[in-house]
């Protein structure tokens, strides 16, 4: 029997980012619906909040869409201006859907596969 | 009952490929039936321009690449009454319907006809009178001196309007992206104005084709994790709606790209926040009952979106002066690559306060890590060991004057000389700016206003 693995969430999901004004929102999407239990557990708005607290996030929101396997991050401030008025080359924020892909998940045996 | 309705969208936004609507037009033409064709090209910082170029000539304003969007569809499309309903009209529409008028001319089409929609433009109104701040820009106050532009969030009404009335096109400047979907759906089937369902799964299927291809496998593609096909031929979305509301997604046969539940999830959720209310000037929409089935190939069925009444308030953008950007950028690759940029960062950091350039400055180091940080340059989980061969400093600064910015530009400039060894390929950018601020504003003081054109317009 073999022992829970840490995985990238981006071998167990998809994402895509989007945004309005200074506030971005990323859809996380389980590539199998076994995993959407083990991602809600772990993938919390306090650990979204964490992951982007060095770019001023302020407040995440995580809305759960199990009929879709998914999830839909609301995440305040996190843009430092946002398209109009951000010093980052990428001032929409549209490459930190695969920011989230990078957190690790612990996957138990079972799902592993 | 009435037959379904096909919607082909041929531009998801202003810079899409431009030959992408001609296997749209080629396959609404090819299944015959009724259609339309929405061409989306405004974004919300678009407009702003778009309000600048007409201050500095009265006759533009609008989208610089209509003519070219539409000359090679128009007459294909008029003659198999397929209306086109483009937001291209930006800051102009009237503008644009003349440049349109004239193109009709030329293509030897002089009885098309032509609807305006207005009344978006809510400057100098007294809509800007009793503003709540949208809920993303809480505490935002405005300055009604510094306003560049003002523009209110139409929804589908007018423009089923305009297509009742017999337009073939049908140019708006602001109006929520679903409603260029939605306004052919209310003129093809009657659907009433309270009938929140069904309006709900019009908004959810024009949410969907309003990207263009970012339905059918553009901004999708994770080589070994979703695989998309042809992406240099990526076949733009066309939905069918039928009078209940159930839709299906599908692409011209031939295409490239893909459409699967994947990529239909993915774009149901792109720009959403909360999946129960997504507020639109026509309707409430409720998504988290949705449900999706693959039907066949490229083929995906979306029902169950729910609605409730549309919002007392539409939303309007606010553009205001954003003061100026100066940028720049210079290579280091090779041994010590690393040291040698970040030195080149310290001297900057340095240089700029001795020239007594002020504003927010941030600086990167592009293969190492750049967009994923902060301003402040705080992210800890960079690899600080890593030395990559090939690295590319930036510098950004926001600066109050053009002067200051290109200042500041000009310093990465002159690392070619003073600065560490070996830079190359420098590279500057000075940028005027505006700011956006969303508010929300009566729905009762935006009067939209729908006007037919002829070519007598078009002197």
């Amino acid at each position: 029997m073999s022992a829970p693995m840490d995985i990238p969430l981006h071998r167990l999901a998809h994402a895509r980012a989007g945004d309005k004004g200074n506030r971005l929102n990323i859809g996380l999407f389980a590539y199998r619906p076994e995993t959407w239990p083990l991602i809600a557990e772990q993938v919390t708005e306090q650990r979204v909040l964490d992951l982007f607290a060095h770019r001023g996030a302020t407040r995440v929101r995580r809305y759960d869409l199990p009929n879709l396997g998914g999830f839909n991050f609301v995440i305040d401030d996190v843009l430092q201006g946002g398209v109009n008025g951000a010093l980052n080359l990428d001032g929409h924020g549209k490459t930190l859907s695969f920011r989230l892909l990078g957190l690790t998940l612990r996957v138990p045996a079972e799902l592993q596969s | 009952m009435s037959p379904l309705l096909r919607i082909g969208c041929g531009s998801g936004f202003s810079g899409d490929r431009i030959d992408a609507r001609g296997p749209v037009v080629d396959a609404l033409i090819a299944t015959g039936g009724p259609a339309a064709l929405m061409l989306e090209v405004l974004g919300e910082r678009t407009l702003a321009l778009a309000q600048r170029d007409r201050r500095a000539n009265p006759d533009g304003g609008y989208e610089p690449a209509l003519e070219a969007l539409l000359r090679p569809i128009l007459a294909r499309c008029a003659a198999h009454g397929i209306p086109i309903i483009t937001n291209g009209g930006a800051a102009n529409p009237r503008g644009a319907a003349r440049a349109v008028l004239r193109l009709a001319r030329e293509l030897g089409l002089p009885e098309l006809r032509i609807a305006v929609v207005e009344g978006d433009d809510v400057r100098g109104t007294d809509a800007l009178d009793d503003l709540q701040p949208w809920e993303g820009d809480e505490g935002a106050v405005l300055d009604p001196a510094q306003v560049i532009a003002a523009n209110v969030y139409l929804g589908a009404a007018p423009i089923a309007e305009a297509l009742r009335g017999g337009a073939q096109v049908v140019i708006t400047g602001r109006a929520a992206d679903p409603a260029l979907a939605l306004g052919p759906m209310l003129a093809h089937f009657g659907w009433a104005e309270d009938d929140w369902n069904r309006l709900a799964a019009g908004t959810a299927c024009g949410h969907l084709l309003e990207c263009g291809s970012q339905v059918t496998g553009g901004y999708f593609a994770d080589p070994g994790f979703k695989d998309v096909p042809d992406m240099h031929a990526i076949g733009f979305p066309i939905a069918e709606m039928d009078e209940d509301g159930g839709f299906t997604i599908t692409k011209p046969g031939g295409t490239g790209g893909l459409v699967n539940l994947r990529t239909v999830k993915e774009q149901l959720l792109y720009e959403l926040h909360d999946p129960a209310a997504y507020l639109t000037p026509d309707v409430t929409l409720d998504i988290t009952a949705i449900s999706l089935a693959q039907e066949g190939p490229d083929r995906v069925r979306v029902t169950g979106a729910r609605g409730t009444p549309r919002p007392a308030r539409l939303k309007a953008t606010v553009s205001l002066p954003g003061g100026w950007l100066g940028e720049g950028e210079i290579s280091y690759a090779g041994p010590n690559a690393r040291a040698r940029a970040e030195l080149a960062g310290r001297t900057l950091r340095d240089r700029l306060p001795m020239l007594g350039i002020q504003g927010r400055v941030r600086v990167d180091l592009i293969g190492i890590v750049s967009v994923f940080d902060g301003d402040a340059g705080i992210l800890g989980d960079t690899d600080l060991t890593a030395d990559p061969a090939d690295l590319r400093l930036r510098l950004a600064v926001a600066t109050e004057t053009k002067e200051d910015a290109e200042r500041a530009a000009r310093e990465v400039l002159s690392l070619l000389c003073c600065g560490p060894a070996g830079g190359g390929g420098a590279r500057t950018r000075v940028v005027d700016r505006i700011r956006t601020l969303s508010f929300m504003v009566p729905r009762d003081r935006v009067h939209p206003r729908v006007t037919l054109l002829t070519l007598e317009d078009a002197a």
